[in-house]
């Protein structure tokens, strides 16, 4: 299934090679959680700060039980401040 | 030490230049900055008196701890009645120029009167002289700036000064100091302006002391070790501001098209990392470094080019250099709530703001305010002057920030601020204020708390009187549900109280998300004789937020005045985290009163003004 990332701010280094604008629509296998899409992006755990799947709320620990559907948007940011 | 215990007051009217001590029995109250300069101000006048009249004082004031060495000691603030609001007004600046004021050697400058013809203030620590503006009045920040460090042939001269806008009685002109550092929101400037006063310049040299300097030094080390190693800040000073528009927008609080939506698709076009793509005309990236405010170490400050292939500045090269970029604040004003997705003319409209003195909040949403109007045939070409106001439309806001910086056409309206403006041709229901002032960057329909922290913000609608989006999407320290009223009115409180007391330090607010009021409090105690126990910090803030809100409801505001506009309060959110959702302030109103010691009507109650020795 394809589901489409969006790292943000230093995260978007842990993109595939060569995504522009911070999206990159990737392949994953049918159930994939949160947690596998991390690990094969390598991410360190300790610079995600939030995630929003398909713009809602995820903890990290509901990384391993949040399984991924075909079309759906995993969003992860650093820690952020400002405004 | 600490403070220098020596006020400058200069009546405009009479042109006297006096000295006179600090009252220090209100500074162990007040401590300085916003706190003590309010302190001053609702002792000095009739919180009735017309912004714009004489008998209003404008406040330029300093901290105990500005330009000390500990980190982010930059700042001043500049207190009035606000032109914007009717309301206190308490606008704060970094760059350099607070520090400088203190080095000449004072810890406030109390500007009253108005003066016959334009002119501005020149201090050298003691030598203090008002001088003649002729040549100055008509001026841009920008050239008022290098005219004054030229005549006086000295280029470390600090500068604060107000552009056309405040000349020609914008109701939102701020005072920019170090050319693109601004005391922005409530029309501070716009009080200058009235006082026919184009500029403060100050030359300092006689340093600042503090109470005990081996323990300071250690403090001020410390804290800076932990803005260093602090995800938090090393984000702002990467992305800036900017860096929070991609969270913002994707969780659904991103104000868009005068707050008709919560989520702008254009989004990712104008926030921090699209500073740093490379444009494919000119090969550059909008981003050219980051800056830093006096004695700062976090260096959140952006500074930018414009592509010099854009239409804004085709032909026009005075803009093709560095000059001060975009905070999220302003790019989402200009942008996200105009519907406009144009970097380069968000950066354009960013330096003309810059330049002529403009909240680039209030202006954008005023212009937000306008686009709406249009849209809805509730004006025409015949009110612009043949602007066309498209949401979306990047040469419209190109047009816009001209004619308003210049006081000119419909650029005059837009100077109403959006209240006025759509009052004016009777729709008020589309101004998106409270206390006649623009809103911030985030929809309180999807961050609960921000609903009671605008409402009853002193100075009008504004994130900076109590910041619950902290707490409430970023999780700085602890992460609340944004969606829910529990617990909000407390958090409302703190936040508030807490905002007061590091506003009345001299320091920014930035280091907040690294550090807690303790770190504040460690700095103070070392620098201030005085008790300064984090139980008389928190009391401090209280006081000040007693204080200016006993200023508002003197100068006739209300309950009613604790409200949001209607669109938010019944109108759900379409999209994002808070789809379905209104701004349920109802239910955290009563319960805030309550929590503050104030009575259902909104006034403090005698115990607590007793309580606080307020």
């Amino acid at each position: 299934m394809k589901i489409t990332l969006k790292f943000y701010t230093t995260l978007k280094d842990y993109l595939p090679e060569g995504t522009k604008d911070n999206a990159a629509e990737i392949e994953v296998e049918d159930g994939a959680s949160v947690q596998s899409v991390v690990e094969r992006q390598g991410v360190p755990t300790n610079m995600i700060h939030m995630t929003l799947v398909n713009g809602a709320y995820v903890t990290p620990g509901d990384f391993a039980s949040h399984t991924l559907k075909d079309g759906d948007t995993l969003a992860m940011w650093p820690p952020l401040a400002g405004g | 030490m600490t403070w220098h215990r020596k006020i400058l007051r200069v009546n405009l009217t009479k042109g006297t230049c006096e000295t006179e001590p600090l009252n220090m029995e209100w500074a162990k109250l007040y401590l300085g900055s916003r706190g003590l300069a309010s302190k001053y101000l609702y002792e000095e006048i009739d919180p009735k008196v017309d912004p714009i009249a004489p008998d209003n004082k404008l406040i330029l004031a300093t901290g105990p701890l500005t330009g000390t060495s500990a980190s982010t000691s930059g700042r001043y603030v500049a207190v009035t009645k606000g032109a914007l609001t009717g309301a206190i007004a308490c606008s704060n600046s970094g760059g350099f120029f607070g520090a400088e004021l203190k080095f000449a050697g004072y810890d406030m400058l109390i500007l009253e009167g108005r003066a016959k013809e334009p002119v501005y203030l020149m201090i050298n620590d003691d030598d203090v002289r008002i001088l003649p503006a002729d040549k100055l009045w008509g001026k841009s920040v920008w050239e008022t700036e290098e005219w004054i460090k030229k005549t006086h042939q000295d280029p470390l001269i600090r500068v604060a000064s107000i552009g056309v806008a405040g000349e020609t009685g914008s109701k939102y002109a701020c005072i920019v100091n170090d050319l693109h550092r601004a005391a922005g929101r409530s029309g501070v400037g716009t009080v200058m302006g009235s006082k026919n006063l184009k500029a403060v310049a100050v030359r300092g040299t006689t340093g600042v002391k503090v109470e005990n300097p081996r323990e300071f030094m250690q403090v001020a080390q410390a804290t800076k070790t932990d803005l260093k190693e602090s995800a938090f800040t090393n984000g702002l000073t990467q992305y800036g501001t900017q860096g929070v528009t991609s969270v913002i927008n994707a969780t659904g609080i991103y104000p868009t098209r005068n707050h008709q939506q919560v989520q702008f698709e254009g989004a990712d076009k104008i926030g921090g990392e699209a500073m740093f793509e490379v444009r494919e005309t000119d090969g550059r990236t909008n981003m050219v470094r980051n800056s830093a405010c006096f004695g700062c170490t976090i260096a959140c400050g952006r500074v930018s080019v414009i592509d010099p292939n854009h239409f804004s500045v085709k032909d026009k090269p005075q803009y093709h250099n560095a000059s001060g970029g975009l905070e999220y604040e302003s790019s989402w004003a200009m942008g996200g709530d105009c519907g406009i997705d144009d970097l380069e003319a968000l950066t354009y409209a960013n330096f003309i703001c810059n330049e002529q003195g403009m909240d680039t909040i209030s202006f954008g949403a005023s212009l937000a305010a306008a686009m709406e109007l249009y849209e809805r045939g509730y004006i025409t070409d015949k009110e612009t002057g043949g602007l066309k106001l498209k949401f979306g439309s990047a040469e419209a806001l190109v047009e816009a920030v001209e004619l308003a910086g210049k006081g000119e056409g419909f650029g005059k309206d837009l100077g109403l601020g959006s209240k006025l403006l759509c009052e004016k041709y009777g729709h008020p229901e589309v101004a998106m204020t409270v206390k006649g002032q623009e809103f911030a960057a985030y929809d309180p329909r999807g961050a609960q708390g921000m609903s009671l922290a605008y409402a009853t913000s002193n100075r009008g609608a504004c994130h900076l009187r109590g910041y619950t989006i902290a707490v409430e999407i970023f999780g700085v320290g602890t992460k609340l549900d944004p969606l829910t009223t529990e617990g909000k009115a407390e958090i409302t409180k703190l936040a508030q109280d807490t905002t007061s007391a590091v506003d009345s330090t001299g320091l920014c607010m930035f280091p907040n998300f690294a550090w807690t009021l303790d770190q504040y409090q460690q700095l103070v105690q070392a620098d201030s004789e005085g008790d300064w126990s984090m139980e008389k910090m928190m009391e401090l803030g209280e006081r000040v937020w007693n204080l200016e809100r006993l200023f508002n409801n003197k100068a006739g505001l209300t309950t009613a005045d604790d409200t949001l506009p209607k669109r938010l309060l019944e109108t759900p959110a379409e999209t994002g985290v808070g789809k379905g959702l209104v701004a349920l302030l109802d239910k955290m109103l009563p319960e805030y009163y309550e929590l503050r010691g104030w009575t259902p009507d909104g006034q403090p109650s005698n115990d607590t003004i007793k309580r606080l020795n307020v």
